[in-house]
Parts: C-alpha cells; sequence; structure tokens
C-alpha cells in the first residue's frame, strides 16, 4: 500500500552532512590545534550561531519576529550568577538550570505578548526585556545597576587549571550548539517542522488545514526562551562579568543576530551558520575601526535585505537547489512503488 | 499637594512622550510602518539643534525653525530612497531596514560626537515656574512644552482631516490600489507623511534637549515611550497618543516618587497592564 515514500535526502545534503560531520570532528579538537584566542573566538562564533539559530526558528518559521531575545540572554546570565554566587550551584548545573528557569518565565510573559500581533508584539517583546533589564538593576545582592565580577572560587572550582577550565568552557559552548542546533533539525523533521513550515509559508492555509497554530508558536517560543538563555548564561560564564547594560544589551543579542539571520538567510536552517560567517570575518577585517565598524555593519544588513530579500543561503537554494541538512520533503514514488511490490 | 504636584509634574512630561509617538503613530497609520530608528531620529534632531544654536548663538527653542525642514527633508529621501522600498506584507523588512537605520545613526553619532552628555541651554525659562496656588507651581518650560504638543497633535489632526495631503494620507491608508488608481503617487504620498513625522520629531528633539542630558545611546529608549503610548493610546488616533503620553507620564513621575529606581519600570508596567487588560487601547481607531 504505500505506494508513496516521502524523501528528505538529496545529493547536496548527503555532502552537506558529511560536511558537517567532519568539521565537528575538526571543531572538536580545537583544543589540539588551536591557540588560547581560537578557542574563545570559536567559542563566541558558536554562540551567535545559536542565537541566531533560534531567532530564525522564533522569527523565520513561527513567524514571531521578536526584538526582545535579549530579555532570555539576560535572565540566563543573571541566573547563572544567582545560582553559583548565592546558590553554590557548579556553574556548568547552573547552565540547565537556567534554560529552565527562563522556559517556565516565558509561558506568562507569551500569554500576554500574544496579545499583540505583528509590529506591536515586536516592540512590546522589547519592552519586556527593558522590564527584566531594569529589574536585574533593582537586584542589589548582584551588584545592582553597575553589575558584578564572578568570584575567582568559584571560576577555579570548575576545574583544576586555567587550561582545562578553558577546553571544559570550550567544549560545552560547542556542545550547546550541536544541541540548539540539532534540536532544532529534529523539531523541523518531525510533525511539528510540517506544521511550521506550513505556518512560515502561509499562516491562514495552515490554520484552515487543521494547524493550530497559536498552540505551535507558543510552544516554539518557549524552546527559544529555554536555548536563548543557555546561551546567555554560557556566554557570560566565559566574560566573566556581569552588569544589566551588558546582558540585555538589545544591540548585541537582538540586532546583530537578526543581520545574521537576514544576511544568510531567514527561514532556513542554514541561514544563521552562513550569515555567522559572514559576520565574524567582517568583524575580523574591520575591527579597528571601532563604531565605523557597527555603522558598517547597519549598511551591510540594509543592503542585504533590499538586494537578497532571502540571504546568501536562500539565493544559493533557489539557484542551485543546495540544503546541508536533509530537511525537504520530497515525494518519491517511482522507485519506492517498485520496492514495494517486491515485499 | 505633594501629590497633586508629580502628578501635574507626570502629565507635563506626557507632552513630550506625546510629541515622540505623535510622528510614530502617524507614519503607522498611513502605511503600517513601525520606524526603530524613531527614538535616534529624535536624538539626531537634537545634535541638529545643538549645532545649529551653537553656530548662530540664537535660543534652542528658536531653532526648531531650522531644524524642523531639516529633518522633514530627511524624512522625505530617506522614505523616497529607501523606506519605500520595504513596504509590503512582510514586517520583516522594514523592522531590519529602520533597525539598520537605527544602529547607522548611532554609530554615526558615536563618531561625530563622542559619548559625552551634552544639553541645550535655554536660558532663564529653564527655571523659570508659575505660581498656581499655595505650594503649587509649575514650570515654565514643561507647560510651553505640554502646550506645544496639544497644538502638534491638534495640527497634525486638522492636516488628517481638513485638507487635501491629509485626505491623500486617509485614501492610501485605506486601500493603497484605490489611491493610486485615483491618481495618488503612494511613494510620494508616503514620502510626504514620513516628512511630517520627522518635522515632529524635530521639535521633540529639541524639547528633550533642552528637558534632559542627552547623550548617541538615548534614542531606544524615547522610541519605547513613543510606541508605548501609542499602544496605551489605542493604534491609529492622535489625541490617544496624548493620552497615552499623559499615562506614561504619570505612571513614570508616581513610580519614581516611591523609588527613583522605579521611574521606567513604573511606566513599562502600566503598559504591559494596559496590554494586559485592554490591547486596542484606550481609544482603537484603526485595526494593527
Amino acid at each position: 500500500m504505500s505506494a508513496v515514500h516521502i524523501e528528505h535526502a538529496t545529493p547536496s545534503s548527503r555532502i552537506g552532512t558529511a560536511i558537517l560531520i567532519a568539521l565537528g570532528i575538526v571543531l572538536a579538537l580545537a583544543p589540539v590545534w588551536g591557540g588560547r584566542d581560537d578557542l574563545r573566538l570559536l567559542a563566541e562564533i558558536y554562540s551567535y550561531v545559536a542565537l541566531a539559530s533560534l531567532w530564525n526558528l522564533l522569527a523565520g518559521y513561527a513567524g514571531l519576529v521578536s526584538v526582545g531575545q535579549q530579555a532570555y540572554v539576560g535572565v540566563g546570565a543573571y541566573v547563572l550568577f544567582a545560582l553559583t554566587m548565592l546558590a553554590g550551584v557548579h556553574p556548568l548545573a547552573a547552565v540547565p538550570i537556567a534554560g529552565v528557569f527562563a522556559a517556565t518565565l516565558s509561558v506568562p510573559t507569551a500569554l500576554l505578548l500574544f496579545r499583540l500581533r505583528g509590529h506591536y508584539f515586536a516592540i512590546a517583546t522589547w519592552v519586556v526585556a527593558e522590564v527584566f533589564r531594569l529589574l536585574a538593576a533593582q537586584i542589589s545582592i548582584l551588584g545592582g545597576g553597575s553589575g558584578t565580577s564572578l568570584p575567582a572560587a568559584i571560576v577555579t572550582s570548575m576545574a583544576g587549571s586555567r587550561t582545562l577550565r578553558e577546553f571544559e568552557i570550550y567544549w560545552v559552548s560547542l556542545a550547546l550548539v550541536i544541541l540548539v542546533v540539532g534540536a532544532i533539525f529534529v523539531l523541523l523533521r518531525s510533525r511539528y517542522g510540517l506544521a511550521l513550515t506550513a505556518i512560515r509559508d502561509n499562516e491562514l492555509a495552515a490554520r484552515s488545514n487543521g494547524v493550530d497554530v497559536t498552540r505551535t508558536k507558543l510552544v516554539i517560543y518557549v524552546i527559544t526562551a529555554c536555548g536563548t538563555a543557555m546561551v546567555g548564561a554560557l556566554i557570560f560564564l566565559q566574560k566573566l562579568r556581569i552588569s544589566p547594560d551588558t546582558a540585555f544589551s538589545v544591540n548585541d543579542w537582538t540586532a546583530f543576530v537578526i543581520f545574521i539571520t537576514v544576511i544568510g538567510g531567514v527561514g532556513r536552517i542554514e541561514g544563521p551558520l552562513i550569515g555567522t560567517l559572514v559576520f565574524f570575518i567582517l568583524r575580523q577585517m574591520l575591527a579597528d575601526y571601532g563604531s565605523v565598524y557597527l555603522l558598517m555593519l547597519g549598511v551591510i544588513a540594509i543592503a542585504a535585505m533590499l538586494q537578497a530579500p532571502k540571504g546568501l543561503w536562500g539565493f544559493a537554494a533557489n539557484r542551485f537547489g543546495w540544503q546541508l541538512l536533509p530537511l525537504e520533503r520530497r515525494v518519491a514514488p517511482f522507485e519506492i512503488s517498485k520496492t514495494s511490490s517486491e515485499n | 499637594m505633594h501629590w497633586l504636584n508629580i502628578i501635574i509634574q507626570g502629565v507635563l512630561t506626557g507632552g513630550l512622550y506625546a510629541l515622540f509617538a505623535a510622528g510614530l503613530s502617524l507614519i503607522f497609520g498611513v502605511m503600517r510602518l513601525v520606524n526603530i530608528a524613531h527614538g535616534d531620529l529624535i536624538v539626531l534632531a537634537a545634535y541638529l539643534a545643538l549645532i545649529v544654536t551653537t553656530t548662530l548663538g540664537i535660543n534652542p527653542l528658536l531653532s526648531i525653525i531650522i531644524v524642523a525642514p531639516v529633518m522633514a527633508a530627511i524624512g522625505y529621501a530617506l522614505q523616497r530612497t529607501l523606506l519605500n522600498r520595504t513596504l509590503g506584507d512582510d514586517l520583516l523588512p522594514p523592522l531590519l531596514v529602520t533597525f539598520g537605520l537605527s544602529v547607522i545613526i548611532q554609530n554615526g553619532l558615536l563618531e561625530l560626537f563622542t559619548a559625552d552628555s551634552r544639553r541645550l541651554q535655554a536660558g532663564p525659562i529653564e527655571v523659570d515656574s508659575i505660581h498656581v496656588a499655595a505650594g503649587l507651581a509649575v514650570g515654565t518650560l514643561p507647560l510651553i512644552q505640554f502646550t506645544v504638543a496639544v497644538i502638534v497633535i491638534a495640527g497634525l489632526q486638522a492636516i488628517f482631516y481638513r485638507t487635501a495631503i491629509g485626505r491623500a494620507f486617509r485614501a492610501t491608508s485605506d486601500d493603497r490600489a484605490v489611491a493610486q488608481l485615483m491618481g495618488l503617487d503612494n511613494r510620494h504620498v508616503y514620502a510626504l507623511a514620513m516628512a511630517l513625522s520627522l518635522a515632529v520629531v524635530a521639535i521633540a528633539g529639541v524639547f528633550l534637549a533642552v528637558r534632559a542630558n542627552f547623550d548617541p545611546s538615548i534614542g531606544p529608549a524615547r522610541l519605547l515611550f513613543g510606541f508605548e503610548a501609542v499602544i496605551i493610546g489605542g493604534l491609529g488616533s492622535l489625541w490617544g497618543t496624548l493620552v497615552g503620553g499623559v499615562v506614561l507620564g504619570v505612571a513614570q513621575a508616581i513610580g519614581a516618587e516611591i523609588d527613583p529606581g522605579w521611574q521606567l519600570l513604573a511606566g513599562h508596567i502600566a503598559f504591559l497592564v494596559i496590554v494586559a487588560v485592554r490591547p486596542e487601547g484606550l481609544f482603537p481607531k484603526v485595526q494593527g
């Protein structure tokens, strides 16, 4: 009976998956071939890939264009500092707890924000992030408005030596980005992924085909909050210093993340990977120019949006039919009907 | 009397927030565009006023005569060259492009003027006040600012409902395709709306610069105040933005009185409470 079979893989996705696995192995061995600065830069790249992938899931697939994801970066960071400094929790154990905390917090937040649509939703997410920032500035035990540093005792308790500690944080960062992108991949391959792709392409059509759009969006919002907070916790574990302004920075954790996703390609899992590469290449090239670099980034993002609204990967995917990961659903009736007739 | 004073201060500050909001409300009403760079444009206007007052040596309030047309010209050019290309059903392009503009303006100002705080000196008017009753005094400058806000909103209202260009604004807002068929050039109409919006931004920027210190980074917070006033007042309602600004100003004044750290928080919380209770705002006019 199974005359119709769905295939995900294409030749390009087989090559892409092989490249990604090889890349993962090379990157996992980075402590062997890389120096201290390389590890730090790579960990930062992983943070941005993860943040951009999560924003892409939220805005590109679920249609929830948020400009307030810094809310969850900051919450994750503050939960990590609070747990380690006040409750003596191991820093790496605090990372998943930060995710759970943010997920819990995101449910009532979503119920409030979902009362607004489109543009108004977008800016209201920013207001929520501001509320979180101002509340964080009221926590005097964590330094109030000026912030605080992670005590040396907590930092040294993580591992025996500085080198080991750096390796540990590096591997956890790599594991987290693989976890985030992997989870998004699994999600997109599941029924939820089909629902999400339908919502991305046409919300009304998705709704009329029986997709529970509101519930799907809520689930995605909560998952994104959880992931974003874990990434935020890890970013500030590396920075070792926190303040409301840096933890809830709209430019660092939302504007650049949106630029990355748009340059790479919104609504495609590969977009954030490509966008982050472009972002960091530009940064390494223009780092000496300070604020002019940020200005240039704004110009490039605008140009990308106007000239290539589907991003670099969207262009490649349309032009050449490429996909890095086997996500497409292709009906393969012909070969399958032969094999099924043998059964 | 103490609390009455605080509430009056809040109401008058609300006038400034209404000025932030009126420009946002105008362009959202006409073309459904949310301008993330709105706050940074207010700060840009404040710096233009700084240049004008220092080079010409005139009173900052007079500088509006020069700053408003300059900002209007910037608005027209920005809409014609850039923002018109982002309009459509997808909300991401305008959001991203104005986000990009916001980053460009902030860092451009930072490059030109450094991160130092600036302020415009308006002379003795800054500290003047009018004695209303025993223990109750109203600052002259806040009163002027509130009066100007009322005049600006009444003016916008008159332009919208009494003039040919206002008719064009309302027609494109209702149905851009039909407006085009009737011979309106939407690109031009949108650019005029943005020019008008930035002329209001110029007035807001000058009052901001006289009332408080400013630096290149304070734009986004002004955007949020303006946006909150728009939503509290009700989408598309110009007088609503004045009410929204006043609600926000009073909430902040009361919050600041309880604890200085609660000033901004109280405003944001008032906004979120209204979103929870009445997401369409107090006097809604158009559907978002």
